[in-house]
């Protein structure tokens, strides 16, 4: 089972003080640590590769499962094949996540290739968290790649979020979205140190009536560095919207490439993007009610960032 | 009781040096005291000036005898001066709730959220958790503004321009507000104004004209200056 620093990861990543209920499949160290399948949703080792197919049935409701993912050996690099298949009508929440604890000098490094098949009709609720901890001076690197397919009529909202310890990560999100079907990603990031956050994102809505809705938010402190791209190409009647806001203090740097496509003529699409340092006027505000410089920044950025 | 002992404001534009304000001397430890003048005339400087947002460039401010003239804006904020900004200011991710707690000290309650907004003519169960962003009007934040200085119950409060903006909830509500405040809190309300309105509750008028005190005195002695100050020239006449 998982020791005390894979659970404190585990809090982090994916708020788990217990075993969870419903179906859940736990990662530590390269093995697994804990499983558990229920009448609907089946969990099954793959036999080429590292990874699992999680396999949801038709009409599912209301049901979870939790697919946590932690390192605390120093040095460990891994590639994991995970493949979501929801069944039609299903409605289920998902909570992946990944925590790395480096004590040690070596990089440690997680990459973790994430496949949605979401059939007609299906809602699926996607968390995935990211955090690092560990005073050693290995890296923690974490490469999260997702590829989401949604079949007529289906959605997935999906919540990223990387707020912490983490040196290094380049993130590649891919989907395709069919006639009806919705996708929304919502993802927040800050970087500190010489940190680097990379996301990469490329939808591409083949159906008609199809949506998608990107928002990033993101703060960059210290001397790290971010870059957003984002490209949505429109082949049908379709709604695409992307937003890209961030904050950068010291010496940071952050980039937003955003990137529009419409291959039809009702294919509407629109890109925000927004960089800028923390408005003075928000600072004075809060410092006129009594906050510090250094509590009113806090302050901001925790709530760009929830 | 909060004195201001020649202040002068210069601000430099390129090359050029404007003098906003020029030594300012004025004792402030009235229950109202309204602020007027023209458009220009240094009003908002003077409020930025004793909030601490503004460094005066000569002169001296004493807060109850205390120089504070050096001290930071939370400094002075800590030691009992508000200050609703004109523009009020917009946070994404912050709400309601959490800006109105920050005000009050404390995690307020919903009650205590609930008596805050009501003073100001919103329902809180609409607007706790709403963030103070671009979904709320000019006019709906220049409410939350006034709660939120009424949250901090400071010995010295001050307003910019309170009415701009607020079009629904009548005057009278307004002034309510002030009056409320001074009952419970008994502080000094400095009140930035064109109203003729709220001109009329202050104790005292200091009549602001190009950067200088004009004039300091009861409503009798300032609304028949205002009326006739600066009359305006001929092309104008005409047009009016």
């Amino acid at each position: 089972m998982v020791d005390a620093i894979q659970q404190s990861l585990l809090e982090q990543v994916a708020g788990l003080h217990e075993i969870p209920a419903g179906a859940y499949n736990i990662r530590a160290n390269g093995h697994m640590a804990g499983r558990n399948t229920t009448a609907n949703i089946d969990i099954i080792t793959k036999e080429d590769r590292s990874g699992i197919d999680i396999r949801i049935k038709a009409g599912t409701k209301a049901e979870s499962v939790h697919i946590p993912v932690v390192l605390s050996q120093s040095g460990l690099k891994e590639s994991v094949y995970n493949d979501f298949f929801v069944g039609e009508g299903a409605d289920v929440t998902i909570i992946a996540g990944c925590g790395i604890h480096n004590g040690g000098d070596s990089a440690s490094e997680h990459s973790g290739i994430h496949r949605f098949f979401v059939d007609r009709d299906a809602k699926v609720r996607y968390v995935e968290k990211h955090y690092g901890s560990g005073d050693g001076n290995g890296e923690r690197i974490m490469n999260p790649t997702t590829e989401i397919h949604l079949a007529q009529g289906a959605s997935l909202e999906m919540d990223t979020v990387q707020i912490k310890g983490i040196d290094s990560t380049k993130r590649v999100t891919t989907a395709k979205v069919a006639q009806g079907a919705s996708l929304v990603i919502r993802e927040k990031i800050m970087t500190h140190g010489r940190q680097y956050a990379e996301t990469d994102f490329k939808v591409e809505m083949n159906g008609e009536d199809s949506s998608v809705n990107l928002i990033s938010r993101s703060v960059a402190k210290e001397h790290s560095s971010q870059l957003f791209k984002s490209r949505i190409i429109g082949n049908q009647k379709c709604q695409g919207h992307s937003e890209c806001d961030a904050i950068i203090m010291d010496e940071a740097s952050v980039s937003a490439v955003p990137e529009l496509t419409a291959n039809n003529i009702d294919a509407s699409l629109i890109h925000e993007a927004a960089i800028g340092k923390i408005a003075g006027e928000q600072l004075m505000k809060l410092m006129t009610l009594g906050l510090t410089e250094k509590e009113a920044e806090e302050q901001i950025v925790n709530g760009f960032l929830k | 009781m909060l004195e201001l002992k020649g202040i002068c404001y210069s601000a430099e534009d390129e090359s050029r040096e404007t003098e906003i304000l020029k030594d300012i001397n004025v004792t402030i430890d009235d229950r109202f005291i309204a602020v007027t003048g023209p458009n220009g005339s240094g009003k908002s400087t003077l409020a930025r000036i004793v909030a601490g947002i503004l460094k005066p460039t000569a002169g001296q401010i004493l807060l109850d005898g205390a120089d504070i003239t050096d001290l930071s804006i939370t400094e002075r904020a800590n030691m009992g001066i508000s200050f609703a900004f004109q523009q009020p200011v917009r946070f994404k991710g912050i709400t309601v709730r959490e800006l109105l707690s920050i005000a009050a000290g404390k995690d307020a309650t919903m009650a205590e959220i609930c008596g805050m907004l009501s003073e100001v003519g919103l329902c809180a169960r609409d607007y706790v958790n709403r963030e103070v962003n671009a979904s709320l009007s000019g006019g709906e934040l220049k409410r939350i503004e006034i709660a939120m200085i009424m949250a901090r119950r400071t010995k010295v409060s001050i307003f910019d321009e309170p009415e701009a903006g607020i079009d629904l909830w009548s005057f009278q509500n307004l002034i309510h507000v002030f009056e409320k405040m001074h009952e419970e809190i008994h502080g000094s309300i400095l009140i930035i104004s064109h109203q003729e309105r709220i001109l009329n509750i202050a104790d005292r008028i200091i009549l602001l004209t190009d950067g200088q005190i004009k004039k300091v005195g009861s409503k009798e002695e300032i609304m028949p200056e205002l009326l006739g100050a600066g009359a305006p020239c001929k092309t104008l006449t005409d047009k009016l």
